[in-house]
């Protein structure tokens, strides 16, 4: 089961601060959601600067982004 | 394709294109008329867009700029073209608000936006250093803020009509514009016959280059708050590879055309009262940082539909309102004279309100994230 974090509403760069976080904490893999593609590109970017590895899914309005070592 | 684009625009090379453009046609607009090392200022904009509408009587600052409008317009029109136009707000209007009445404060206390702050520096205005200084020390203290769990919560997605408002709001200055609006003798609008707020581009010049702007700055998510924020938060040199690219390119395009003039004392609409810079720019820098985004950033923020980033536009238009009622602005050192401008006590009995009011919010409004 991934640990889930839920960045939705947020602007950045709290979804990233929630990221970092998430991935500092060093459980894989991290489902993160956000809700505009800012946060998701912002996300993406911090994550694979961070070693890891992201997979984007578009689910409606929202985003999921699992990111895996 | 609108992929590929995407990916683009999100790149390093992205917001390096979108940086040098507006580097250059800040320059071009000064040269085809807008005030000097002011091609564009978001803050002063915000502030002669005020005067115009009679919220202030400082008669030398009036006019409907068409490079506000065009920022948020072009945004619009990128936000919609590329899918990412959602109507969004309620996290914290009223404190957006009061963040966006102190950051112009602050940037009026120096006399520009970070914008205007590169763009002056690229112009040989030495005082910019303080300026911009302040400015990364108000974000400095943001980012403590924001690392020990301060936001300002939650937006929610709501009605696609909320995030047309300030769109709408746009259009219809554009309309007074166009259409020369004079509701009377003392009746609004209000043009400035000198000064500043008289000096300015062509309407359709300045919302072409407005335009532009809006649209590659909304695809790029340019903002120079954030450029230093990201720097120092997490060592991200992403946003600020296109505010470099902002720097060099006007200072390149000011070489080019002649408008570059190294010094100190007595810089085009600015003064040399070196605390107060620092200060004022401390102050918007952190109150934008606490807003997260730039003076920019929350126009192009407004024109994809974030209501709260709207909200911070109308405190600074109110803020600007303020500091010209209250005297709370900064004068232009007078050459003439050989006085030293800068703001006087009201000015900075605000700054440092300002600065204890951004404190207080800092303190008050942290979480921890689960």
């Amino acid at each position: 089961m991934a640990k889930q974090v839920d960045a939705r509403g947020f602007s950045c760069p709290q979804p990233v601060i929630m990221a970092r976080q998430a991935i500092q904490a060093g459980e894989f893999p991290i489902d993160i959601l956000v809700e505009t593609v800012t946060s998701r590109e912002n996300v993406k970017r911090a994550a694979e600067n961070l070693g890891c590895q992201v997979t984007v899914e578009e689910m409606g309005n929202e985003f999921k982004l699992t990111l895996s070592k | 394709m609108s992929e590929r684009l995407t990916r683009f625009f999100a790149s390093r090379w992205g917001v390096i294109l979108a940086g040098a453009v507006i580097g250059i046609l800040a320059s071009l607009l000064q040269a085809a008329g807008n005030p000097p090392n002011m091609g564009i200022c978001v803050a002063c904009f915000e502030r002669d867009i005020a005067g115009a509408l009679g919220l202030h009587r400082a008669a030398v600052v009036q006019y409907v700029r068409p490079e506000i409008i065009g920022f948020m317009l072009g945004a619009l029109v990128a936000a919609l073209v590329f899918r990412e136009f959602k109507a969004r707000a309620g996290s914290a209007p009223i404190v957006r608000f009061f963040l966006g009445v102190f950051a112009m404060i602050g940037a009026l206390a120096f006399l520009g936006c970070p914008w205007r702050a590169l763009l002056r520096l690229a112009g040989g205005d030495l005082n910019a250093i303080i300026g911009l200084g302040g400015l990364t020390l108000g974000v400095a203290i943001g980012v403590q803020f924001l690392k020990s769990g301060y936001n300002l919560g939650r937006s929610r997605t709501t009605y696609p009509a909320v995030g047309w408002i300030m769109p709408a709001f746009m259009a219809g200055l554009l309309f007074l514009l166009l259409f020369n609006v004079k509701t009377g003798e003392s009746g609004a609008l209000f043009f400035s016959e000198a000064g500043p707020g008289a000096m300015r581009a062509a309407i359709w010049i300045s919302l072409g280059a407005g335009l532009l702007i809006g649209f590659l700055a909304q695809r790029t998510r340019f903002c120079t708050m954030g450029s230093i924020r990201d720097v120092i938060l997490m060592n991200d040199t992403h946003l600020v590879s296109g505010v470099g690219a902002l720097l060099a390119a006007a200072f390149v395009t000011n070489l080019a055309l002649g408008q570059v003039r190294f010094g100190v004392f007595g810089q085009p609409v600015a003064h040399s009262q070196h605390l107060w810079n620092f200060l004022g720019m401390g102050l918007a820098g952190l109150a934008f940082a606490l807003a997260g985004g730039c003076p920019g950033r929350q126009l192009f923020l407004a024109g994809e539909g974030d209501g709260d980033a709207g909200v911070f536009v109308l405190g600074m238009i109110t803020g600007a309102a303020l500091a010209h009622n209250f005297m709370l602005a900064g004068k232009p050192d007078n050459v003439e004279t050989g006085l030293l401008g800068g703001i006087g006590p009201y000015g900075m009995v605000a700054v440092l309100l300002g600065l204890i009011v951004c404190l207080v919010i800092g303190f008050t409004m942290r979480e921890k994230y689960s």
